[in-house]
């Protein structure tokens, strides 16, 4: 059989998304977000919604989000995609908006605006990329940033006494009525990425169903804030990070699934 | 046949913005201006017009519910009084650098800090010269009545689609509070006819994306957008100055005040004149770009100026940057909630630059 012969769509197992842009991904190699960005991209290509999509870039590694995605998007200060999804989908109710935000993002500095969206039951998909760390700026302590875990800004560890403890907020998002769909995923093997792709679609789909909002967050790996290799930064996720925030949906058809 | 209400200056912001056509409002409370959003939710706004009126749950998420509608290419206005403004300055700065039309409405009260909730013009500073960080300006315009209040809203949202750049209603408690008559514009209708090839609204197979961002890592091309926005700036500074004299062609001195201080400062100058003494006011109507070819012209002929305003002198350092030593400038004003009378205008005029 000669390669020509094996080159053929009827035999193709891979493509790039439609929807992802020539332009190469800056994230560090290893890191999730790459691959977190592709799910979105697969499922706004799969449920052919292109041209509807309207996606809000936060601050932090994912700001250039924009770049990797060929959809509108708005890039929103600090903390305040949800506010600024919000501001779009009231003006145009049959968009479908989303955000991608990471911890410090979501968790710390946009708090109150994530509460708050969730809590009105926006109309808006939020994809949370979590790895317990600020990454873009060199590796400090986030939100998520794991009890002893060593950051820039906790060198010698988290110490909950002064530091305060890890913040669960998808458990604390799924407890509020707005809520239609949280679920808490990885990206660190071909099973989980599975896993992770049919939640974020869910997420799209509450939206497009107009059912309410969608929450997804990606447990990931920092291995260039976590001073490790991306194999050993993986092994360190599933040891350490998936005890701490479990994986699996925790809220389906605004129903809670777990007890939290 | 025309249409006359009695209206408080805050309600005739909300109606105005209504008949302007606005697409959406974004708010959260705060005294002086709270009755805004109160008026647009009892007049059920998204009956009338289908605006959409929202409170959020700070002014930070509020003016970023307005950036992301402004995004969109929809007529979108927020208000606040002056501790809420302070707060929305990064995003106001975002707006400005990634160059989005919307209308921000301050209904001024005196601070520092939470202050007093009695009216001050002392965010002066904060408006004319920006607010947040980095080089940009707002185009701000100073309503000195009720009819203004309501009047200055379309214009103001013609100005900032003009530009696209956010246009700030710089107006105060006494403005906000006062009731007057009003004669109230048609209502327009919510269509937008500018230029869209640059709002979010999904990206069809025909477009590149649209991106609504201020942001660029690499310093070059950050500065050559930085040239860009002064360049608008100083088209407006050629093309939208408004003012307004009052017998100024006599005059010998010159009352210069914006709002509610030039309404102080016209029953200042009739007790002047009453008195024999030749005064006459001007009083900027757009704060940023302001009126200095106008002041650099009256400096050559009047013997002094006084910058009357509820605050300790600010306004009063753009007047001596336009008139450039060619004429003495001073500043008279009560501030942190106290508003200034007719009689101790006049007193100040007559002391500072009379007194043998």
């Amino acid at each position: 059989m000669e390669i020509n012969d094996i080159i053929k769509p009827e035999n193709q197992v891979y493509k790039s998304s439609s929807i992802l842009t020539d332009k190469p991904f800056s994230y560090c190699p290893g890191c999730g977000h790459g691959t977190a960005n592709r799910l979105v991209a697969e499922v706004i290509e799969e449920l052919g919604i292109q041209k509807d999509t309207i996606g809000i870039a936060p601050v932090g590694c994912s700001v250039l989000i924009y770049e990797f995605l060929d959809i509108d998007f708005s890039q929103a200060p600090h903390g305040r995609a949800p506010a600024v999804a919000t501001g779009i989908k009231r003006v145009l109710p049959d968009k479908i908006v989303f955000t991608y935000q990471g911890d410090g993002d979501l968790a710390a500095i946009g708090t109150s605006e994530t509460i708050h969206a969730c809590n009105r039951g926006e109309n808006i998909t939020i994809i949370f990329v979590n790895n317990g760390i600020y990454g873009m700026t060199g590796g400090q302590m986030a939100p998520t940033t794991l009890p002893g875990m060593k950051t820039s800004t906790s060198p010698f560890g988290r110490n909950v006494e002064t530091m305060g403890n890890p913040l669960k907020i998808t458990e604390l998002i799924a407890q509020l009525d707005g809520v239609h769909y949280v679920s808490r995923q990885s990206v660190n093997s071909p099973a989980n990425v599975r896993k992770a792709k049919k939640a974020i679609r869910l997420a799209f789909e509450s939206q497009i169903n107009k059912q309410g909002l969608g929450f997804v967050e990606i447990v990931s790996n920092c291995n260039s804030g976590w001073k490790l290799s991306p194999i050993k930064a993986n092994q360190w996720m599933e040891e350490n990070m998936f005890p701490y925030y479990p994986l699996g949906d925790i809220k389906v058809d605004g129903k809670l699934i777990k007890t939290l | 046949m025309k249409e006359f209400l009695l209206m408080k200056g805050n309600e005739a912001i909300a109606e105005a913005a209504i008949r302007a056509g606005a697409d959406a409002y974004f708010g959260y409370p705060i005294t002086p201006q709270s009755e805004i959003m109160e008026y647009l939710m009892a007049e059920k706004a998204y009956e009338r017009t289908g605006m959409v009126v929202l409170q959020a749950e700070s002014e930070l998420a509020a003016i970023n519910m307005v950036y992301g509608a402004a995004g969109t290419g929809k007529r979108v206005l927020t208000s606040s009084s002056s501790p809420g403004i302070s707060l929305m300055q990064e995003s106001i700065s975002y707006i400005a650098g990634a160059e989005l039309p919307c209308v921000i409405i301050n209904v001024v009260r005196a601070g520092p800090g939470l202050g007093t909730i009695q009216p001050s013009q002392a965010d002066y500073f904060q408006s004319v010269k920006g607010g947040g960080h980095g080089d940009y300006r707002l185009i701000v315009l100073a309503p000195s009545s009720v009819q203004e209040m309501a009047d200055f809203v379309p214009l103001a949202f013609d100005l900032a689609f003009k530009y696209r750049n956010p246009a700030l209603i710089l107006s105060d408690g006494v403005i906000g509070q006062m009731m007057e008559k009003v004669e109230l514009f048609k209502t327009r209708p919510r269509i937008t006819t500018f230029d869209q090839s640059w709002v979010l609204s999904g990206k069809p197979e025909n477009r590149k994306a649209n991106v609504i961002t201020s942001l660029d890592l690499q310093p070059h091309p950050m500065e050559k957008h930085n040239h860009a926005l002064q360049a608008k700036y100083r088209k407006m500074e050629e093309d939208e100055v408004r003012f307004e004299e009052i017998m100024c062609d006599d005059a010998e001195y010159l009352f210069v005040a914006y709002g509610s201080s030039a309404r102080i400062c016209s029953k200042a100058l009739q007790l002047a004149r009453e008195k024999g003494i030749k005064a006459g006011l001007l009083r900027p109507i757009t704060l940023f770009p302001f009126p200095k070819k106008q002041i650099a012209k009256l400096a050559g002929r009047v013997k002094g100026m006084l910058s009357v305003e509820m605050s300790a002198g600010q306004m009063v350092e753009d007047i001596q940057l336009a008139v450039s030593g060619k004429v003495r400038v001073e500043h008279f004003g009560r501030y942190g909630g106290v508003i200034h009378s007719p009689l101790e205008v006049l007193a100040a005029l007559e002391n500072i630059f009379l007194k043998k």
